[in-house]
């Protein structure tokens, strides 16, 4: 089933409008309500965390079980991955980890078959 | 010849400095219109996406979290969740922008992604003498080689998201920016606490409904974050 049969149009517009207004909120919430008061220190110590708490938990499943492979481990995506991270770690720069990543891939699916 | 005024240079600074930012942008937008297209989404909905919400990270969490069928409420909230970071952008923006007429703070707000804030704050912490609008300017600047972009990287890439055969894996483009994301944060040990226990716990959580076991190992490594982050400030003390 697709994403469009599942959810149907009127529910992943509701979607894009939520996460739309709810962005905005959290980009609009010190510079346009709060003012300068300044964070509390564990409001910052946990908001520092966000982002690497949420992407990798998203992104480990799709790794060891990907979908095109019906969920079972694939080398091929899992050289990709290793290989994105390697770069990523190394050059501390996402679009030379992208490329590492995806030219790692196709010579991965290539030699692998 | 007269010398420019301080806003266009303050402007052309910024978009000057936002330039290389192309390099990032395009790719991203192209991946984020063909993994929209992919998943099944029209043509606006994707543009709805990069226009309604222009936040990279966050509109490819719901797009995944589609894909695994993850309950609507669950969808906006783990997608949420990933612009977390963005309130405390707005509480550097602050101190500098917080004195600028109401519309002119909203624009900042709508614009305010990863790149145009990391160039902005530098700038502002540089030199934090400049005037409001020299300050708005630059943000300006900084924000048009960058935003305006992302729109049309992601047309293109909704476009093309059909004529691309599945011999090229494009399935595995999305894995693979979020690993290219994920790897530079990775910067000190709290990070990657953080991400480990995130990684741990959504496997283990992995047989619950889609998207409830992403929040749940989210506050876990929120937590271990801050709690190594304090274990290591305590330890310096101690020394």
């Amino acid at each position: 089933m697709t994403v469009a049969e599942l959810y149907g149009s009127p529910t992943i517009w509701l979607i894009i409008l939520a996460l739309g207004i709810g962005t905005f909120v959290l980009r609009y919430s010190f510079l346009g309500w709060i003012g300068n008061r300044p964070l509390p220190e564990w409001a910052l110590r946990h908001l520092r965390y966000t982002a690497v708490a949420v992407l990798p938990g998203l992104v480990a499943p799709l790794v060891l079980w990907p979908a095109a492979t019906d969920g079972q481990p694939d080398p091929a995506r899992l050289i990709a991955a290793g290989a994105t991270l390697a770069v990523g770690l190394a050059s501390r720069n996402t679009l030379a980890a992208i490329l590492g990543g995806l030219t790692s891939l196709y010579l991965a699916l290539w030699l692998l078959g | 010849m007269t010398a420019p005024s301080p806003l266009s240079s303050a402007y052309w600074r910024g978009c000057r400095q936002g330039l290389p930012f192309v390099l990032v942008i395009l790719p991203f937008g192209l991946l984020f219109g063909v993994a929209g297209t992919e998943a099944g989404l029209s043509l606006a909905e994707v543009m709805g996406f990069s226009i309604l919400v222009i936040a990279g990270a966050s509109q490819f969490t719901a797009v995944q979290l589609m894909t695994d069928h993850a309950s609507t409420v669950m969808v906006i909230l783990a997608s949420l969740a990933v612009n977390l970071r963005m309130a405390m952008y707005s509480a550097s923006l602050a101190p500098h922008l917080g004195a600028a007429p109401s519309w002119a703070r909203a624009l900042v707000a709508y614009f305010m992604v990863d790149q145009v804030f990391a160039l902005a704050n530098a700038e502002y912490e540089r030199a934090p003498k400049q005037s409001l609008a020299e300050k708005l300017a630059y943000y300006a600047g900084a924000c048009t080689p960058v935003c305006p972009l992302w729109y049309v990287a992601t047309l293109a890439g909704a476009w093309l998201g059909k004529a691309i055969p599945p011999a090229f894996a494009l399935d595995f483009a999305v894995p693979v920016t979020f690993l290219a994301m994920i790897a530079p944060m990775l910067r000190s040990l709290p990070h990657l606490v953080a991400a480990a226990v995130s990684i741990v716990m959504a496997l283990a959580f992995s047989v619950l409904p889609a998207g409830t076991g992403l929040i749940l190992a989210a506050l876990c490594a929120m937590a271990a974050g801050a709690q190594t982050e304090l274990w290591l400030i305590r330890r310096r003390a101690a020394q």
